[in-house]
């Protein structure tokens, strides 16, 4: 993996190769002789120069063997190799950053920050301007009328945020605070009732749990969409995928779940894209930690059900094999991806040409040609023929309509069972989850229309 | 639990929910639902007899053995298999063909179960044991090799025992108990271990077409708590123990996982087997090409078949052979000495096999 830092050392892949490993190499093996004495004498294995972040011994084998320079190197050069590879933020980008508090959004938030700051100093520099830099935002989504969260600790939280914010200037970043009845465009006086009502007809305690997160997914895509954002950055990393792996996996999901773990998913009307796929929860809070980045957990770490089962799950396996995440993701991602985890190509001029040679590259080539997916109205997630009824029958209720074209796991942990509650629970969504689920069939079309654009003589389209 | 509070509701009428005429005497672990003992053998014989006949399993006039343990999942199967095949008339010949892998205080016990099975259900028996094959029990194999990877050596093996012992019988098919449990726990063990061949494999009811015996499993989608209770309330016969070497197995991990998914929502077994029937798993992955072992005859993706590579490393001292990534030979004085047999050895060790490390 090449890491793109000025001060990289050459064997700085090789030093990659012995993190990731399987077994991590005691101090006495004699394997790697140099290193061995340097770890010795506590120096950091890639300069050479500096002490490791823990001395004593004490900390993981990263903290061990690297020094807080190299380590944040390393992790910054993870960051951007993706985000260059796959063509995440191009210039002319306005990009909005999924922003919870946590250790991994405020990792993200640092490192586009650190990548937007370099442009602008570019851009200074230079004397023809050429490359405009790229735009940042920040969203906070305030689930304090769903959750058990007192509206102090809210408020303290999104002041601590917003100060955060203010400090990571210049350039200024526009921070949003997006409550979760945003959803509801109405603006009436009851959305708060009708979101309440809506998230307490899920009976299921896990399906609770993903229909809020399903839910956030909205709010974050509506004020991405609202405010002109053209890309929305997730903090995912290696350690929440390996979970949503298992997770897919044990909800019935195997189907979708290529979609939900590439580095770009470009099913949303904003794509959304993963930088810090590759980079584990270990590594980020290590980076927090010594670069004294401040996070907050407002939202509950250790959920019920069946995710929170999961997380047990996979720390468990972590502490017997601290590789066990990267395998799993690993072995995720040799699974088909869809046509949609790529971003369309780049036609806009300004983008530089080695940016769009370098897309070409890594664009994942569909294994078939671009199939019309279904889309589940709730999760996003693309449902197989096989699950979908056959219309016609169900034509005259809209709601059965819109239960039957929900993938299999939302009907079975979100939809209620019983039909009064079912037509109740329809009439309590907010209406842009609802007129979504027709707008996709036109995307389809769209796709396939930009193909033969050239070819085609009329203008308007006779038959939709 | 959602469904639990709903069929809560239905248990206020104390009936069977099925019949609605008897007492119900259990609730369902796959559904929940409170049944009698006899909807209950129903519904279990039924969904089995729907899973045989919707799979297409077997063909009138075959001859059928039966992978028999002792244990509760083979017992159950050969019941039901001699039971479905008596009223819906498979016309099937089935046998009894079971494994001694010398083990003692543990096979030894599980195979008089097995003996009494032959007599009770009235299948013709035949058993193979390693010793015969091999030369090795796996009693002394764990005595050379320890308690870390045993499992891989007792499954290599005992896949191509019940193929020989089918030869013998000259079936055409073989079946074995495995059940919704085992697959799941299959399907997550690949995902941990990065085995992508594997998982677009595993989860076929029917194995092995192209190779000496297809092997299917009717139970492919049968809870093991279920057939646990069907061996209970029927008061078959069975052999209860675990095998004495199974708590180091990497396979306890997914299992204690999936008992405590299932607790949480019984219908998550069937929706891992689901999604591993699902996964979008391009049919260009690199999948291992057959041939023939050139040392036993027996079918091979590599130029000796898995228990060949691992009977050389038993017999002549080295453990490690065929475990985990291939490595270089330890003993490099071998390998003037038998210049010959390393060339094979050789090529063998360069080929990926694949991690097996448990």
């Amino acid at each position: 993996m090449a890491c793109n830092s000025g001060n990289c050392q050459s064997n700085c892949s090789q030093n990659e190769q012995v993190a990731q490993d399987d077994s991590i190499p005691a101090p006495t093996t004699g394997s790697d002789d140099g290193a061995n004495n340097q770890q010795q004498q506590g120096v950091c294995l890639k300069c050479k120069v500096s002490p490791p972040i823990s001395s004593g011994g004490g900390g993981s084998g990263d903290e061990a063997r690297f020094c807080g320079d190299c380590f944040r190197t390393n992790l910054f050069g993870k960051f951007r190799l993706a985000v260059t590879s796959h063509a995440m933020i191009t210039p002319s980008d306005n990009v909005l950053v999924a922003f919870s508090g946590g250790v991994a959004s405020r990792v993200a938030l640092q490192f586009v920050h650190d990548m937007q700051q370099r442009a602008q100093r570019n851009y200074e520099a230079s004397k023809d301007r050429s490359l405009p830099v790229f735009g940042v935002g920040v969203a906070f989504v305030d689930e304090s009328t769903v959750c058990s969260i007192s509206n102090d600790e809210v408020e303290e939280a999104i002041q601590e945020m917003k100060s955060t914010v203010l400090e990571l200037a210049p350039p200024v970043k526009q921070f949003h605070v997006v409550p979760s009845v945003s959803l509801y465009s109405s603006g009436s006086s009851d959305e708060k009732d009708r979101l309440m009502k809506l998230i307490g007809a899920v009976d299921d305690v896990t399906g609770k749990d993903d229909f809020l997160m399903h839910l956030r997914m909205w709010a974050l895509q509506k004020v991405a969409s609202e405010n002109g954002y053209t890309k929305l950055v997730l903090g995912l990393c290696t350690s929440k995928i390996a979970c949503h792996v298992i997770a897919a996996t044990v909800k019935g999901q195997g189907y979708s779940l290529s979609a939900d773990i590439q580095y770009v998913d470009a099913r949303w009307q904003v794509p959304i894209v993963l930088p810090l796929r590759d980079c584990t929860a270990q590594e980020l809070n290590i980076l927090c930690r010594i670069d004294g980045l401040k996070t907050l957990q407002l939202v509950n770490d250790h959920p019920s059900g069946i995710n929170g089962l999961i997380s047990s799950f996979v720390r468990l396996l972590q502490e017997e094999n601290p590789s066990r995440e990267s395998t799993i993701v690993r072995t995720a991602g040799k699974l088909t991806p869809f046509h949609f985890n790529r971003l369309p190509e780049i036609n806009d001029s300004s983008v530089p040409l080695a940016t769009l040679r370098r897309q070409k590259r890594y664009n994942l080539k569909p294994q078939e040609s671009i199939s019309s997916e279904s889309f589940c109205p709730i999760c996003n997630s693309p449902v197989i023929n096989s699950d979908l009824p056959s219309c016609g029958s169900l034509k005259p209720f809209k709601f059965r309509e819109f239960a039957a074209s929900c993938c299999p796991s939302c009907q079975f942990q979100i939809l209620p069972q019983d039909q009064s509650s079912m037509k109740e629970f329809y009439s309590l969504l907010p209406e842009g989850l609802v007129s979504r689920s027709k707008h996709k069939d036109n995307d389809n079309l769209d796709m396939l229309r930009e193909q033969v654009q050239d070819c085609l003589l009329s203008n308007s389209d006779d038959e939709t | 639990m959602e469904e639990g509070n709903t069929i809560a509701k239905r248990a206020g009428s104390r009936l069977c929910c099925l019949c609605n005429e008897r007492k119900p005497a259990l609730k369902r672990p796959k559904t929940l639902e409170q049944i009698c003992r006899d909807c209950f053998y129903n519904v279990f014989e039924e969904e089995i007899h729907q899973v045989i006949v919707g799979n297409h399993l077997f063909k009138a006039g075959e001859r059928v053995a039966i992978g028999a343990s002792g244990g509760k999942d083979s017992t159950v199967l050969a019941y039901v298999m001699s039971e479905l095949n008596r009223r819906h008339n498979y016309g099937l010949d089935l046998f009894l063909l079971s494994v001694d892998e010398g083990i003692t205080g543990y096979r030894d016990d599980s195979l008089e179960t097995v003996k009494r099975n032959e007599v009770q259900y009235g299948l013709p028996l035949k058993i193979v044991s390693y010793k015969d094959l091999y030369g090795w029990t796996m009693d002394e194999i764990v005595k050379v090799i320890g308690l870390k990877n045993n499992c891989t050596f007792c499954g290599v093996f005992r896949r191509q025992a019940l193929d020989r012992g089918a030869a013998y019988l000259k079936v055409d098919k073989l079946v074995t108990g495995h059940n919704a449990d085992d697959i799941a726990e299959t399907v997550l063990l690949n995902i941990l271990r990065g085995d992508v061949a594997r998982l677009s494999r595993c989860t076929s009811i029917t194995t092995g077409e192209d190779g000496p015996i297809p092997r299917c499993k009717p139970f492919k989608y049968t809870y093991e708590k279920e057939i646990v209770m069907y061996a209970y309330f029927k008061k078959l016969d069975y052999f209860s123990t675990e095998c004495i070497y199974s708590p180091n197995a990497y396979r306890g991990f997914a299992r204690e996982f999936i008992k405590d998914l299932e607790r949480m929502r019984p219908r998550a077994i069937v929706d891992i087997i689901k999604s591993g029937e699902n996964f979008r798993i391009s049919t260009s992955t690199k999948m291992p090409e057959q041939g023939t072992c050139e040392r036993c005859g027996y079918i091979s993706s590599q130029k000796w078949c898995k228990a060949c590579v691992l009977l050389e490393g038993l017999n002549r001292g080295l453990p490690k052979l065929g475990i985990g990534r291939s490595r270089f030979l330890e003993n490099s004085n071998d390998n003037r000495k038998e210049a010959k047999r390393n060339d094979g050895d050789r090529s063998i060790e360069s080929k990926q096999c694949g991690s097996l490390d448990f």
